[in-house]
C-alpha cells in the first residue's frame, strides 16, 4: 500500500495482535510491518498500548491472540531471550539497569554465559567508540547520568548485533543536544541496515527522524503514514482523535511576592540523590514560574524543601507570604496558603489502597480543620463532610470514577491527577508548588489541568511547575527557570527563551561548555 | 501445575471476611491429619482440642484467662504492625511488665492499701512502654532494625527476670525455690464472677482495649494517622505526619498493653513472681494479631480462638496423651494459613494445571 | 593441649553454626527474599540430625537429615512468599513459631536421650602442626564444610555469571525480569540453600556443639544470625569474621561465669544478645553506607506481569 518495495518480505510483520487484562483490550487486532533499513515510529499518548506491544514482541508479555512474523517464518517470543535469539534488542524507557552493579556486569547478565567478562567489557568499548556512546565498563551504575544508562542499555542490546531495537520514549530523559546525538547513532544503524521501532509521543521528533509512522489509540491502529508527509496537528489527529481543547493565557501585571527562596543550598539525603546548591527564586502573585530540567537534577529535592516535607535549619532561607518558613513543617506552610501537587501520585500525592475521601484528608488535615475534625482533642474524623468535599472536587474537576468512593489505585492516571489537583484547587490556594503536573496523563487531562493552573495564577494565585515537559511549559509559563545538577538558573521571561537555549541551561549552566562527553565526567 | 496471581483492582470483601474462616479450617483438616499420623483416632482428638474445653463453665473461665493477655497484647500489636512497625518482642515487654508492676508488692509487701493494685497496672504498662522505647529509640535514632532489636530484648528481659527471682526478690522462706513472696490480697486482680469461677478483671480491660482501639483505628485522626504511615511513609510526611514520632507511638503503645498483660497475668493468675511466667504469650499475641487481620475487634475473636488451643492442648494431653507441644504446631500452621490465605484478598488465584505452553523453546 | 588452644577450640564450636547459618541467608537476602525463619530452620535441622543420627546410628545420615529438614522447611517459607506473595515478615515469624513447635514435637521422645557424636577428621600431616593442627586440622566434617562454603559463596556470588544474575535480582527484580532472568525460580533456589545451611548449622548444634536433643536449643542463634548479615553488609567474609566474634562473646561468657568473677551468670549470658543490639547500633547509623549494602529489592514481592 504504502510506496516502496512491497515485494520484499518485511523484516517483521505483526497480524491481530491482542493483549488482553482481565476483560481489558490493552492492544487489540494490532497490524504492523517493520521494514529492514528503516526507523519506523509507534507513535501513542499515555495508555494507547505503545508498551504493551513492545513487551510483547520483546517476550516479556505473552499474546491473547494473534500472529508475530520474523523474516517470513511464523514465531512465538516465550521471553525476552528467545527475542534476543531472534536478533531483537530493546532498550527500556524505564531502564532495566541494576544500580549496585557496574557497566561491564550490566551488559554480561544479558549476554551468552560462557563470555568472558573481560571480553565482553573490550567489545562494549570498541561499539561505543565505534557508534559514539562513551562509557566506563568498571563504573558503577549508581553513579551515572540518565543519558549514561541510556548508553548502557543501547550498548547492551547492539552487542548482541540485533536486526531490530527496540527503543522506547528514549529522548523523555535527554536534553535536546543529547537526543540529537541519540540521532546520529540511529542513523548510523539505519546505514547498516538495521531496522529502529521508536516509540514516542513527541511529533516533531517522529517528523524528524522515522521513515514511516504506526499510530495507536485505545489498543488500535488509528493510522499508517509517513510522518515527513504529515503535519503535527494531522499527526495529533490520529494520536489523539478529537481535536484537544487549547489553553488559554493571559499575562497579568505581577502582584506581590508569594514565595521568596534566597541562597538555598540543602546537602543530598541519600547516596543517589542530588544536592541542592545556592537555589534562588522568587514568584509574585499572577505569575506562573516553571522549572525546566532532565530528570533527577534535583527537582524532586527542591520540591520536598519547598513543600515543607524536608525542612531546612536556616529559617530565613524560604518565605512564604513574608514569613520566614524555612524550618516550618508541611502543615505549617499550607495554613499560610500554600499547596503542594508532588510528582509520584502513588503513595506520596495519594495513597493507592486508600479511598479518594480518605486521600482529601490526607492533604488538609489541619488545613480544614475545622470542618474536617471534631470531638476536640481526639481528632474524630467528620466522614460525611469529607465526603461531600469529594464530590465538590471530583465534579469541578470532572474526575470520572466508578462508584461512589472508590480507592485510588482504582483511577486512571489522569483521573487521579485531576483529583489531587483539584484537592488542592479546592482551597483556592495563595500559592500552589506542582511536580510534573501531567506526567503520565492522557491529552484530555493533561489541558484540563494546565488550563486550571493558568486559571488558578489569573484568580491572582502564585504558580510553580516543576516540569521536564518543555512543550507544556512554554504553554503555561510567565517565567522560566532551568535546574541543572542542583543548582537552578536565573529565571527569565517566557518570550524570550528559546528551546535551544533551554537545551544549554539544562547541559548545566555552571560549566563552560566544551562540547566535548569529558566535560560531565565529574 | 503452575499458580498465577492477579492483582485485584480493589480488595475483596468477600475474602476479608472469609480468608480467617478459611485458614481455621484448614487448620483444623491438618490438624485431623497430624493426629491420625500421631496414630490417634482423629475425631476424638479434635473433640478433646476444641470442643471439651468449651463444654463446661470452669474450663471458659480458663479461656477468658488465657485470651486475656492474647487479645491485649494482640490489640496493641496490631496498631503497631499497622503503622509498619515490626514489634516482635512483645514478650519481653509482658516480662517487664509484671516485673515493674510487681514492685509494690513485693518490696513494699506490708504496705497494705486499695492503692496498691491500682499503682501495680499503671507501673507495669509504664515498665512494658519503657522496655518496648528502646527497640523505638534504636530505630528512631540509629535506624536499627527493630525486628531483631526487640527479638533480643525477649532474651534479656527473661534473663534479667530469672536473677531477680533467684537473687534479691527469692521468697526469704521459700526454702529457696526461685519464686518470689506471694502478693498481698490486695495485690491480686479479683475474679469478675467469684462464684462462678477463676476469671479475673483482665479479660474486661481486654475488651475495652479492643473496643478503644476499634474507634481509634477507625473514626480519629490518630488511627488516619496509623494507617497512612503505615501504607506509605512518603504519603504521610506529605500528610505532615512523622513517621519518627510513630515508631515511638507504636512502640509505646503495644509496649505498655504488653506490660498490662503482663502484671495482669502475675497477679490474677500467678499471684507471685517465677522464672517462667508466660507460654509464649507474646509471640502468640503475633498470630492473634493476623488472624484478626490487625482489627482490633477481630482480634477478639482471634484471641479466644488462640486461647483455645492452649487449653485444648492441656485437655488433649490428659484425655487422649497426645504432647502439649501439638498446641505451638496448631499455633504455628494456623499462622501459616492466615498468611496464605491473605493472598485471596489481594489477587485472584488461577491455578493452571496445563504443563507449560509448548512451542519455541 | 593447653588451655588456649582448648577456648579456641571450643570458640570454633560455637562459631560455625553462626556462620554457616548466615552464609545460608547471606545468598537468600542477595537475591532479595529476607527469611525471617533461620531460627526456625535451624531447630528443626537440629532436631532432624538428632533423630536421623539416632535411628540410622550414623552422625552423618544426621548431617544429612539435618540439611533436609532446613530445606523442606524453607520451601514452605518460599511458597508463601513467592508464589502467594504472603508478607515476608510475618511468614518468616510464622516459620520460627512453627519450626519451635514441630521440632518440640518430634524431639519430645528424645529428650536425654545420649547423642551420637560427629567424630574428628584429622587430616594427614596438617594436623600434626603445632598448636593450628589440632585446633584446625582436627576437626568435624562440619567445621571443614563451613570453610568450603564460605569460599563457594564467595566464588559463587563474585565469580560466576549465576551469582551475578543472584544478585542482579537482588538489586532489582523487574530489571531482572525484563532480562528475561527467572525471578521466581532463582529466589525459590536460594531460600532452599539458604534452609539447607540453617539445616546443617542446626545439625552442628545437636551433633557437635552439644550432643544431644533439648527443646529450644538453638536459644535465639537463628536471630543472631540475621543480625550477622546485617552488620556483615552482605558480605561473605565479613559473615566469617562476625561469626568467630559472636562465637569468642559467647564462649567468653561461659569461662567467666566459670571463673566467678562475681557477675551474675544471667549477665554473662545476656552478654551475646546485648553484643548482637550493639552491633546493630554500630552498623546501622550510618544511613548512607546501610542504604548502598542492602540489597534494593529485599524483602519486597515481586509478581511478574503476564
Amino acid at each position: 500500500m504504502t510506496v516502496s518495495d512491497a515485494s520484499a518480505v518485511p523484516l517483521l510483520s505483526v497480524r491481530g495482535l491482542t493483549k488482553l487484562f482481565g476483560s481489558f483490550a490493552a492492544c487489540n487486532e494490532i497490524d504492523l510491518d517493520i521494514a529492514g533499513g528503516e526507523i519506523h515510529a509507534l507513535l501513542g499518548e499515555n495508555g494507547a498500548g505503545k508498551s504493551t506491544l513492545v513487551k510483547m514482541l520483546f517476550g516479556v508479555l505473552q499474546p491473547s491472540a494473534g500472529q508475530i512474523t520474523w523474516q517470513g517464518q511464523a514465531v512465538s517470543i516465550g521471553s525476552p531471550a528467545e527475542a534476543r535469539k531472534l536478533g531483537i534488542g530493546m532498550v527500556f524507557q524505564h531502564f532495566s539497569l541494576f544500580e549496585a552493579l557496574t557497566v561491564g556486569e550490566n551488559i554480561a547478565l544479558s549476554l551468552d554465559p560462557k563470555i568472558s567478562l573481560a571480553q565482553i567489557s573490550d567489545e562494549a568499548a570498541s561499539l561505543s567508540k565505534a557508534y559514539g556512546l562513551p562509557l566506563d565498563p568498571k563504573a558503577h551504575v549508581a553513579d551515572l547520568s540518565v543519558g549514561e544508562r541510556q548508553r548502557i542499555e543501547i550498548v547492551r542490546a547492539l552487542l548482541q548485533n540485533p536486526r531490530l531495537i527496540i527503543l522506547d520514549e528514549p529522548t523523555s530523559v535527554l536534553t535536546p543536544q543529547e537526543a540529537d546525538r541519540l540521532f546520529e547513532t540511529l542513523f548510523k544503524l539505519r546505514g547498516e541496515g538495521r531496522s529502529v521501532l521508536y516509540i514516542s509521543h513527541r511529533l516533531e521528533e517522529v517528523r524528524r527522524i522515522c521513515d514511516r509512522a504506526t499510530v495507536l489509540r485505545h489498543g488500535r491502529v488509528t493510522g499508517a503514514c509517513d510522518p515527513r508527509q504529515e503535519t503535527p496537528a494531522s499527526l495529533a489527529r490520529m494520536m489523539v482523535g478529537s481535536e484537544i481543547a487549547e489553553v488559554h493565557r493571559e499575562v497579568l501585571a505581577p502582584g506581590e511576592v508569594r514565595l521568596d527562596v534566597s541562597r538555598l543550598s540543602v546537602p543530598a539525603r541519600t547516596p543517589f540523590g542530588v544536592s541542592l546548591k545556592d537555589v534562588s527564586l522568587s514568584v509574585r502573585a499572577g505569575e506562573v514560574l516553571a522549572i525546566a530540567g532532565v530528570a533527577g537534577n534535583g527537582q524532586g529535592e527542591l520540591f520536598d524543601v519547598l513543600s515543607g516535607e524536608v525542612t531546612v535549619s536556616d529559617a530565613k532561607a524560604i518565605r512564604i507570604r513574608g514569613r520566614d518558613v524555612g524550618d516550618l513543617g508541611i502543615n505549617g506552610r499550607r495554613l499560610l496558603g500554600a499547596s503542594f501537587v508532588p510528582e509520584e501520585r502513588h503513595g506520596h500525592g495519594a495513597v493507592t489502597g486508600m479511598p479518594l475521601s480518605d486521600n482529601l484528608l490526607l492533604a488538609r488535615s489541619q488545613s480544614d480543620r475545622k470542618s474536617f475534625l471534631g470531638g476536640g482533642i481526639f481528632s474524630v474524623i467528620r466522614h460525611a463532610s469529607i465526603r461531600s468535599a469529594t464530590q465538590r472536587v471530583c465534579a469541578e474537576m470532572d474526575v470520572r470514577k466508578s462508584g461512589e468512593d472508590p480507592s485510588a489505585g482504582a483511577l486512571s492516571g489522569g483521573n487521579l491527577q485531576k483529583f489531587i489537583v483539584g484537592r488542592e484547587l479546592d482551597r483556592q490556594p495563595a500559592l500552589l508548588i506542582v511536580n510534573q503536573p501531567t506526567w503520565g496523563v492522557d491529552a484530555g487531562a493533561a489541558s484540563r489541568i494546565r488550563q486550571a493552573l493558568i486559571d488558578l495564577a489569573k484568580a491572582g494565585s502564585a504558580v510553580v511547575v516543576i516540569s521536564q515537559d518543555l512543550d507544556e511549559i512554554f504553554e503555561i509559563a510567565t517565567n522560566i527557570a532551568v535546574i541543572s545538577e542542583g543548582r537552578l538558573s536565573e529565571p527569565y521571561p517566557a518570550g524570550t527563551l528559546t528551546l535551544e537555549r533551554i537545551g544549554l541551561l539544562m547541559g548545566g549552566i555552571h560549566e563552560t561548555h566544551s562540547g566535548g562527553e569529558a566535560a560531565h565526567a565529574h | 501445575m503452575r499458580i498465577e496471581l492477579q492483582k485485584r483492582p480493589a480488595v475483596s470483601p468477600l475474602f476479608s471476611m472469609l480468608s480467617p474462616l478459611l485458614a481455621l479450617a484448614l487448620t483444623l483438616i491438618f490438624g485431623a491429619i497430624m493426629f491420625a499420623l500421631l496414630g490417634k483416632d482423629p475425631v476424638a482428638a479434635m473433640h478433646a482440642f476444641f470442643i471439651e474445653p468449651l463444654l463446661e463453665t470452669w474450663s471458659l473461665h480458663e479461656l477468658a484467662i488465657k485470651a486475656a493477655p492474647l487479645i491485649l497484647m494482640g490489640v496493641g500489636l496490631a496498631v503497631c504492625y499497622r503503622s509498619n512497625n515490626w514489634n516482635i518482642g512483645a514478650e519481653g515487654q509482658f516480662t517487664i511488665g509484671a516485673i515493674t508492676g510487681s514492685y509494690t508488692p513485693i518490696v513494699f509487701y506490708d504496705w497494705h492499701s486499695p492503692l496498691v493494685l491500682p499503682l501495680m497496672l499503671v507501673m507495669g504498662a509504664l515498665g512494658g512502654a519503657l522496655f518496648g522505647a528502646i527497640p523505638a529509640l534504636l530505630k528512631a535514632h540509629f535506624n536499627t532494625n527493630e525486628i531483631l532489636t526487640s527479638l533480643m530484648l525477649v532474651y534479656i528481659a527473661q534473663l534479667f527476670l530469672d536473677w531477680l527471682i533467684r537473687g534479691a526478690w527469692r521468697d526469704p522462706k521459700g526454702f529457696n525455690f526461685p519464686v518470689s513472696r506471694d502478693f498481698a490480697p490486695e495485690a491480686i486482680l479479683p475474679a469478675i464472677w467469684e462464684e462462678s469461677g477463676r476469671a479475673h478483671w483482665a479479660f474486661v480491660f481486654a475488651l475495652i482495649a479492643a473496643v478503644l482501639c476499634w474507634f481509634m483505628m477507625r473514626y480519629t485522626l490518630k488511627g488516619f494517622e496509623i494507617t497512612v504511615l503505615g501504607q506509605s511513609e512518603r504519603a504521610g510526611r506529605f500528610a505532615g505526619f512523622s513517621s519518627k514520632r510513630m515508631v515511638w507511638f507504636g512502640f509505646l503503645f503495644s509496649g505498655a498493653l504488653a506490660g498490662l498483660a503482663g502484671i495482669c497475668e502475675v497477679s490474677g493468675s500467678i499471684n507471685h513472681l517465677q522464672p517462667a511466667i508466660s507460654p509464649g504469650y507474646g509471640f502468640t499475641a503475633i498470630i492473634v494479631a493476623f488472624l484478626g487481620r490487625l482489627n482490633p475487634l477481630g482480634i477478639v475473636a482471634s484471641g479466644l480462638v488462640l486461647g483455645l488451643t492452649y487449653l485444648g492442648g492441656e485437655a488433649a494431653q490428659l484425655s487422649i496423651g497426645v504432647s502439649d507441644k501439638v498446641t505451638r504446631v496448631f499455633q504455628g500452621l494456623l499462622l501459616f494459613f492466615v498468611l496464605s490465605c491473605d493472598t485471596l484478598i489481594y489477587y485472584k488465584v488461577r491455578v493452571t494445571w496445563a504443563r507449560l505452553r509448548g512451542g519455541a523453546a | 593441649m593447653n588451655i588456649w588452644e582448648a577456648i579456641l577450640l571450643t570458640v570454633i564450636t560455637a562459631s560455625t553454626p553462626l556462620v554457616i547459618a548466615a552464609l545460608g541467608e547471606l545468598v537468600t537476602e542477595r537475591s532479595g527474599v529476607l527469611n525471617l525463619g533461620v531460627e526456625g530452620m535451624m531447630i528443626i535441622g537440629a532436631v532432624a540430625a538428632f533423630v536421623g543420627a539416632q535411628l540410622s546410628g550414623s552422625p552423618y545420615v544426621g548431617i544429612l537429615c539435618g540439611i533436609a529438614g532446613g530445606a523442606v522447611s524453607s520451601q514452605l517459607f518460599a511458597f508463601l512468599t513467592l508464589t502467594l506473595v504472603a508478607n515476608q515478615v510475618a511468614t518468616g515469624l510464622a516459620l520460627t513459631l512453627l519450626g519451635l513447635g514441630v521440632s518440640g514435637m518430634i524431639g519430645e521422645g528424645y529428650v536425654s536421650v545420649p547423642g551420637v557424636r560427629l567424630p574428628e577428621i584429622a587430616i594427614p600431616v596438617l594436623s600434626d602442626v603445632p598448636v593450628i593442627g589440632a585446633v584446625l586440622f582436627r576437626q568435624d566434617l562440619i567445621f571443614y564444610l563451613s570453610i568450603v562454603l564460605l569460599l563457594g559463596v564467595n566464588w559463587f556470588l563474585f565469580r560466576s555469571r549465576a551469582g551475578l544474575k543472584l544478585r542482579a535480582i537482588g538489586d532489582s527484580h523487574t530489571s531482572a525480569h525484563a532480562l528475561g532472568i527467572h525471578v521466581i525460580r532463582t529466589r525459590y533456589l536460594a531460600v532452599m540453600f539458604g534452609g539447607a545451611c540453617a539445616g546443617l548449622a542446626g545439625a552442628q548444634l545437636s551433633l557437635v556443639y552439644t550432643p544431644q536433643w533439648v527443646e529450644n536449643m538453638s536459644a535465639g542463634r537463628g536471630w543472631i544470625t540475621l543480625a550477622l548479615v546485617v552488620f556483615a553488609s552482605w558480605r561473605p567474609w565479613r559473615v566469617f569474621a562476625g561469626g568467630y566474634l559472636f562465637g569468642a562473646v559467647t564462649i567468653l561468657q561461659l569461662h567467666a561465669q566459670a571463673l566467678g568473677l562475681g557477675i551474675p551468670s544471667q549477665y554473662l549470658s545476656m552478654l551475646p544478645y546485648a553484643a548482637t543490639i550493639v552491633v546493630l547500633i554500630i552498623i546501622s547509623h550510618n544511613r548512607r553506607t546501610t542504604m548502598i549494602n542492602t540489597p534494593a529489592s529485599l524483602g519486597k514481592a515481586f509478581v511478574p506481569e503476564r
